[in-house]
């Protein structure tokens, strides 16, 4: 039978990699419309905490979890289709510093909006009977039975996503896009009807994202933000526009960061004493993947998953 | 040259109009918004150098102000609990601003500035993330809470405290950067840093590596910025981790983007802009930032080149 340590470690190793997959379900959206679009939008993190909202309104009205997942990914992506069809779709061609402008704007937006409509001290959703339980693993390891389910779904959506971009004609469009978006354009594509479709996709995705993320960090205003500034430490990782880098990026951030927060107390009070350790770990620990990204750009300002340039 | 040395005279007199008139209307409210207003702009003044000047557009410059705070926040809380009053010194503390924020400048200068265009976005942000983080962890220095700051920076005897002084020098401050800005942008180097935000390829055929150019940019930008914290933590006697939250290195593009890009007075135009707004909508609505953000979208969609902007462009039409 393991010992304790071991078991903690496995049990801290199945939490990074759902962290890893609810970063993925982000990223995804995002570096592709960065790399389609050359689209600078720092509103994707409200489409995560749109998800989150949605799902726990309509779980706590209706007391249905499993629809109340399928709401929140219609109408994150209804809010996606309808950001882009009104505004965005202006912004393709601009200037970065417009998009930023633009998309800051509809943070703000958003922010309020949310906190107008579910109260400025957020929503939590409780889990349905048949999910919120624990499994046992291995003898003295039981694991949130919920927690496995997000880490099957973010599978089942990087399969999705995978057949989706190399198997499918919409994919090849995609990416094409993604190389030389004005040669699409010349070979007679609606290229407008692509950008809309790619866009309302990465808004479902975080949509779902959130919404699956609600009852384990519930549902408050601004905590699209955070997770957004991951989602982007993971497309510089992984290059702006690789779905496939972006599932690697994702995974290797979700393992620093969730073993980063359970170990690095440990590990400085190992090197440098029980004082140190409480003063530097909580800054330390958060830090972590910051870090990790300053190293890999002096080594490799193209990013680690990149592909070369020709 | 002569042009604008006329309008800083202006500049200067507005500067000065506003003590008496605060003082006449005894409004002490009224001049430490001023002073707000002034330290946000002369942050905004070192936005602009990099962005205006430079085009780069960096969602972590208000770690600076977070550095230049931070610094007067720490001294203070030793000199406060534990009886170190030497930290108090104004003049050491300004010696460890200009010494951190050159040193962090570099390290984000030296991974950010290779690389290009949107990178350069994410990857300032997400230093900027780490440097809000790392203060959110602090427990000893407050945490997410922040602290007070009971000990105020020295000056030979003379604290920094009192709405009029703390006014003077703002605004001097403010002033300060501002010509240090408008010169350098005119110089030889702001030719150079103008010409590689144009086209990167003919400043290097030049001669010129457009790297060093922006790293020297990036770190007075970045002083300058540290200068504000340190006013702004007296000020305000508070420092907490919003002071570098994202949002504030947001509003400060914000801000430059109202006051148009690349003008010298535009930074000081886009922050009375942007606090008048903020203080006006506040008044009327809960939710004031709904129409703060609609504004933002309509002058991206309508206005490319800002508040300033449409001002030369009805002067030069008409």
């Amino acid at each position: 039978m393991p010992d304790t340590a071991t078991l903690l470690f496995l049990e801290q190793s199945l939490n990074a990699l759902q962290f890893g997959m609810m970063l993925f379900m982000i990223t995804a959206g995002l570096t592709l419309v960065f790399g389609i679009m050359d689209l600078v939008n720092l509103a994707h993190g409200s489409q995560f905490m749109f998800g989150a909202f949605i799902a726990a309104w309509v779980a706590g009205e209706t007391g249905n979890f499993y629809l109340a997942v399928v709401v929140a990914i219609v109408l994150t992506m209804a809010l996606g289709f309808l950001m882009e069809v009104t505004v965005l779709r202006h912004f393709y061609k601009r200037h970065h510093l417009d998009q930023v402008l633009v998309t800051f704007g509809f943070i703000l937006i958003l922010n309020e909006v949310a906190r107008a409509l579910w109260g400025a001290q957020g929503l939590s959703l409780a889990l349905p009977d048949a999910l919120n339980r624990s499994v046992p693993l291995l003898p003295g390891l039981d694991y949130s039975l919920y927690r496995f389910v997000f880490i099957v779904c973010g599978i089942v959506v990087s399969v999705f996503l995978y057949v989706l971009i190399v198997k499918t004609r919409i994919g090849m469009l995609i990416r094409a896009g993604a190389s030389d978006r004005d040669m699409v354009r010349g070979l007679g594509v609606n290229i407008g009807l692509l950008f809309t479709f790619v866009f309302g996709l990465g808004a479902a995705l975080a949509g779902l994202s959130g919404a699956l993320a609600a009852p384990i960090m519930s549902a408050t205003i601004g905590m699209g933000e955070p997770i957004l500034i991951i989602a982007f430490v993971v497309i510089v990782l992984g290059g702006v526009g690789n779905v496939k880098g972006a599932f690697w990026a994702a995974l290797l951030i979700g393992f620093i960061d969730t073993l980063g927060r359970s170990y690095m107390a440990a590990i400085i009070s190992f090197l440098a004493g029980d004082s140190v350790s409480a003063a530097l770990a909580p800054s330390l620990s958060g830090m972590l993947i910051y870090l990790l990204m300053a190293c890999v750009l002096v080594v490799r300002p193209e990013g680690l998953f990149a592909r070369r340039a020709g | 040259m002569r042009k604008q040395l006329v309008s800083f005279a202006i500049l200067i007199g507005l500067l000065c109009a506003v003590p008496p008139i605060a003082y006449w209307l005894d409004d002490l409210f009224l001049l430490s918004l001023a002073s707000r207003c002034l330290i946000l702009a002369s942050a905004a003044v070192a936005t602009n150098l990099i962005m205006g000047y430079g085009g780069l557009i960096s969602l972590g410059h208000a770690v600076f102000i977070g550095i230049g705070g931070y610094v007067v926040g720490i001294a203070s809380h030793h000199a406060f609990n534990d009886g170190m009053t030497w930290l108090s010194n104004g003049f050491l503390q300004l010696v460890a601003v200009l010494v951190l924020s050159v040193l962090v400048a570099l390290f984000v200068g030296l991974v950010s500035l290779r690389t290009k265009g949107i990178y350069f976005l994410m990857i300032t942000l997400a230093i900027g993330q780490m440097f809000y983080l790392a203060a959110v962890g602090a427990y000893d220095y407050g945490g997410d809470d922040g602290m007070t700051v009971f000990a105020k920076s020295r000056f030979l005897g003379q604290a920094l405290s009192g709405h009029y002084l703390i006014y003077w020098v703002s605004a001097a401050y403010l002033t300060a950067s501002m010509f240090l800005v408008a010169r350098l942008s005119s110089s030889r180097f702001g030719l150079v840093l103008r010409s590689a935000k144009v086209n990167e390829a003919r400043t290097r055929a030049m001669g010129y590596e457009p790297f060093r150019v922006r790293l020297v940019a990036f770190t007075v930008a970045g002083v300058i910025a540290g200068g504000a914290g340190f006013l702004m933590a007296n000020h305000a006697g508070f420092v907490s981790p919003a002071m570098l939250h994202w949002t504030r290195s947001g509003d400060l593009i914000v801000m430059v983007v109202l006051g148009g890009l690349g003008s010298v007075f535009g930074p000081l135009a886009g922050t009375v802009a942007f606090l008048a707004l903020e203080e006006v909508l506040s008044g009327i609505t809960e939710y004031w930032a709904i129409p703060v953000g609609a504004i933002l979208i309509a002058v991206a969609l309508y206005t490319p080149q800002g508040v300033m902007g449409l001002l030369s462009r009805r002067r030069n039409h008409g």
